[in-house]
């Protein structure tokens, strides 16, 4: 169709006349159904993630909880799942779910502030930071919580410290060029740090931990770890969802957003903050589990396209429901647990792969 | 009223032009010529608080805008950048309706009046039937229109356009062109860089000149746009020369052309 043409036609019916109804769009009830149909899913994998496991359960098991009838059909008696569910599955199920929505939504806000689908929420340093943290509690024989404390804190130290020292590396533009190779440098730096402590580690007690932590898993998670992902997390959630148009108006470009009355700065700040919290966290209590955060945002904007509106809760769903999956797989797969870290990125590559031959809809250049 | 005063703009502390007297008026529409990286963009980015002003003032409707918040700037003053290549697909509607980000709670979104506002700005020019395609699935040409479209969503009393129509083809060159003159009769106060002085001939009701750093006071486009005066601002010889238009149409009166002589 020719621009010049449309143009006649439109100037012929005048500008006074709306063209359209006010919302929602056409497309807008299909993009609500897109969301509505992850959240289905999300619901489904989660029941299904309860009865999977070294120990497997019938569906009869789980409904004779609430529904004394099913007793009958139940092959575990009634004891063993309370416990397995309530010490076991529901919490090592809430954790998959809450690291694998908080990264994915946390990597697509960063890919959106940074304009770069490249970019995954470990930029910054935030994995990198928790990483020696966590090494630094487990040398020292911390508690479990003392370990995810220490991981969390450090997480958020070096996120602070790349921001303080992106800001100090010079001024004028390109910030955010400047955030993203001093992230990387402090990331390797973290890096390097974990190193050293590994090469120190007792190899009979105290490496096989770190090593089996620095590769990501929820086997050990309690309810306990649940209190400490959870808060955090949600704070996160919550401020990147406010902040989904301001989102969008960055990932135009941060001159145009500032010309269209963003405060830019306030916004950046806000994004960093609400990210590195949900990543620190989720780090703190999974280990570092890779890909997610870099893959998630991709399907979504290719399931809903590039508006934070509907990507940010996609994110957040598919990434719940592909980090189910991944644990699901790492009980399931082999006799002994796996460490999630792998699967995902065992997963995560060929897919990736795949999408980005198919992305040309969704994402230019 | 839009008014510079000895102002400076540039990038990083290294002033491109300095010492900008200007004023523009609601309902005004005043052209800014000038050979390239003669500072046009950088005194545009820093009406649109893209840079900051390296000296003086800039006063609008009285008020300093250093003092104003981004969001009440955005109310007053729109901004058109050139158009560029964006990282991710929006659809053009969605690229519209954020001109109206000043508009909508800090916190929100866009209400059904910002829609509106959105899909009637579309329709002005001319790329009502586009809303949902994807921005960086339409031609150059073509997203240089709704970056205008965002602007007039806008809907802030003054606009500031860079080079809006370099790209367009003669269709809508003319097309954005009237909406332009349109917009400025009505009252809103239009301040456009532009490399075509036959463009400013026919649309500007003042011309200021940006060379060597300095910016010449605004004058009337005939007398502005002279052979000699544009020989001296792009160094090649022009040739100004009111042409006859036959035909009884609108335009029936002498149409002013200049054009660079070369062969």
């Amino acid at each position: 169709m020719s621009t010049t043409r449309t143009a006649t036609e439109t100037t012929k019916a005048g500008p006074g006349r709306p063209q359209a109804a006010a919302a929602p769009a056409p497309g807008r009830l299909a993009t609500r159904a897109r969301v509505a149909a992850l959240l289905a899913l999300l619901a489904a994998s989660a029941l299904v993630s309860l009865r999977v496991g070294a120990h497997p359960l019938a569906w009869a098991d789980i409904l004779q909880l609430g529904f004394p009838r099913f007793a009958a059909g139940a092959v575990t008696d009634r004891g063993t799942v309370v416990s397995l569910l309530w010490e076991i599955r529901l919490p090592r199920m809430l954790a998959a779910m809450g690291v694998g929505a908080g990264l994915s939504m946390a990597g697509a806000a960063y890919q959106g502030l940074f304009r770069n689908s490249l970019v995954s929420p470990d930029i910054l340093g935030a994995s990198a930071g928790a990483a020696l943290g966590a090494t630094l509690g487990l040398t020292l024989s911390l508690p479990v919580a003392g370990v995810q404390t220490c991981g969390f804190l450090f997480g958020l130290a070096a996120v602070m410290l790349t921001c303080g020292l992106g800001r100090a590396a010079g001024g004028g533009g390109h910030f955010t060029l400047r955030l993203v190779l001093t992230g990387m440098v402090i990331g390797s730096l973290f890096m390097a740090g974990v190193s050293v402590i590994k090469i120190m580690a007792d190899p009979y007690s105290k490496l096989p931990a770190i090593t089996f932590w620095l590769m990501g898993s929820l086997a050990a998670t309690t309810r306990a770890d649940l209190a400490l992902l959870f808060p955090p997390l949600a704070l996160g959630v919550t401020v990147l969802l406010l902040l989904r148009w301001p989102l969008n108006l960055m990932a135009l470009g941060e001159d145009e957003a500032r010309s269209l009355g963003v405060p830019v700065t306030a916004v950046r700040v806000l994004v960093l903050v609400g990210a590195t919290l949900i990543t620190s966290a989720t780090v703190a209590v999974a280990g570092i589990i890779g890909w997610i955060g870099l893959m998630v945002p991709h399907a979504a904007r290719f399931w809903v396209g590039p508006n934070h509106r509907d990507l940010l809760p996609s994110s957040l769903l598919i990434g719940g429901i592909c980090l189910l999956w991944a644990d699901n797989l790492a009980r399931c797969l082999f006799a002994v647990e796996f460490p999630l870290g792998v699967v995902t990125c065992a997963c995560g590559a060929p897919v990736f792969l795949v999408m980005l031959r198919r992305s040309q809809k969704t994402w230019a250049e | 009223m839009l008014h510079l005063r000895n102002l400076s703009c540039g990038y990083t502390r290294r002033p491109v032009v300095g010492g900008i007297e200007l004023g523009v008026r609601a309902g005004e529409f005043v052209c800014l010529l000038g050979p390239n990286g003669s500072g046009k963009t950088a005194l545009l980015k820093t009406l649109a608080g893209i840079l900051p002003p390296l000296a003086g003032d800039i006063r609008l409707d009285g008020a300093p805008l250093a003092r104003r918040r981004a969001r009440e700037r955005a109310r007053l003053l729109a901004y058109v950048p050139q158009a560029h290549a964006p990282v991710f697909a929006f659809s053009v509607r969605d690229v519209v309706v954020m001109g109206r980000a000043a508009q909508w709670p800090v916190w929100g979104g866009p209400r059904p009046a910002d829609w509106r506002a959105a899909d009637e700005a579309l329709a002005l020019v001319g790329l009502g039937s586009f809303a949902e395609r994807l921005y960086t699935h339409v031609s150059g040409g073509e997203r240089q229109l709704v970056l205008i479209a965002r602007a007039l969503a806008q809907q802030a009393r003054y606009l500031v356009l860079d080079e809006p129509a370099s790209s367009l083809d003669f269709g809508n060159q003319v097309r954005v062109l009237q909406t332009l003159r349109r917009l400025a009769r009505e009252g809103i106060g239009v301040l456009m860089a532009t490399h075509h002085p036959g463009h400013a001939l026919r649309c500007a009701t003042r011309v200021a000149i940006m060379r060597d750093g300095r910016l010449a006071p605004a004058r009337a486009p005939d007398e502005a746009l002279t052979a000699e005066a544009l020989a001296e601002i792009y160094h090649v010889p022009f040739v100004v020369s009111d042409l006859p238009v036959a035909g009884d149409g609108a335009a029936s009166s002498p149409i002013r052309v200049c054009a660079p002589i070369f062969n």
